[in-house]
């Protein structure tokens, strides 16, 4: 009889409840030193995971790539 | 590294589109959507002056502090990012934006507009790097590839710097020191505090 009133209290105190609302908000990204795992995109002598390389990559891109006048002959 | 920065060097830009073409063909941006666009001030005056514009990814984005859904985040390096999954198309990012960043796919009664969408920096969003699912809803992730956003990249007069900020900056600086003149970085100020003298 016991056992019988609390399941039935707790099927009906559950209509209670309130669904948990903690989960809003954008979910979580990896860092994007962790690669994209297409090897065919990524960029040549850098290797997935390896932070440091990512950096010198991304600086040499833009020294390199948008500074024209460390490119030009002085 | 410091936080990664877009800069327009308005002396070099010279209102081609390029960069607007490169970001449209990179992510397959649908009709109606510009993640990027040329601005052109005094336009037909002589001395008249075009920026490239997109989203800055603020410091203290205002996008992310009005969001009612919590959409947004901000990666590691400072890349101001949202999840289409969440948002709600409700458009309050749009008005609280200065630059005019966000998007949406359509236009319709009742406002009905769809899920936002805005430059990512190349840096895709909340999905697994690299796939299908990441690159229809964000585009490609450049980022995670190692390379720097596709507008900056194909700019052709190198008036669009994006990067690591210290590095861009310095570009910046050897430029305005040869030049002698054009250190106004429009919208640096708006994005990125008020160290440095801009809009």
């Amino acid at each position: 009889m016991k056992t019988a009133f609390i399941i039935c209290s707790a099927a009906l105190l559950v209509a209670c409840g309130e669904k948990p609302q903690d989960t809003l908000g954008a979910r979580s990204d990896k860092p994007a030193v962790s690669g994209t795992g297409v090897a065919a995109f990524t960029d040549p002598g850098w290797k997935a995971g390896d932070k440091d390389g990512w950096a010198n990559h991304l600086k040499a891109r833009a020294s390199y790539g948008m500074n024209d006048h460390a490119r030009a002959p002085k | 590294m410091a936080r990664m920065k877009f800069i327009c060097d308005a002396e070099r830009c010279i209102e081609c589109n390029g960069c607007v073409t490169a970001c449209k063909n990179e992510h397959e941006v649908p009709w109606g959507v510009n993640r990027r666009r040329v601005v052109t001030l005094n336009d037909g005056v002589p001395g008249e002056k075009s920026i490239s514009v997109a989203c800055m990814h603020c410091s203290d984005a205002p996008c992310m502090a009005v969001c009612p859904v919590n959409c947004f985040y901000k990666t590691d390096e400072g890349v101001v990012l949202h999840d289409k999954d969440i948002c709600i198309g409700c458009g309050y990012c749009s008005y609280a934006c200065p630059f005019g960043a966000p998007q949406f796919p359509s236009q319709g009664t009742f406002g009905v507009r769809g899920k936002m969408d805005k430059c990512t920096f190349c840096a895709g969003g909340p999905e697994e790097h690299g796939t299908q699912a990441e690159f229809e809803k964000y585009g490609r992730n450049r980022l995670a590839e190692g390379k720097l956003p596709a507008c900056a990249e194909m700019c052709s007069t190198k008036a669009l710097l994006a990067g690591d900020g210290d590095v861009v900056a310095d570009i910046l600086r050897g430029r305005v020191v040869q030049r002698g003149k054009g250190a106004e970085v429009w919208g640096w100020g708006t994005a990125y505090g008020n160290q440095a003298k801009g809009a």
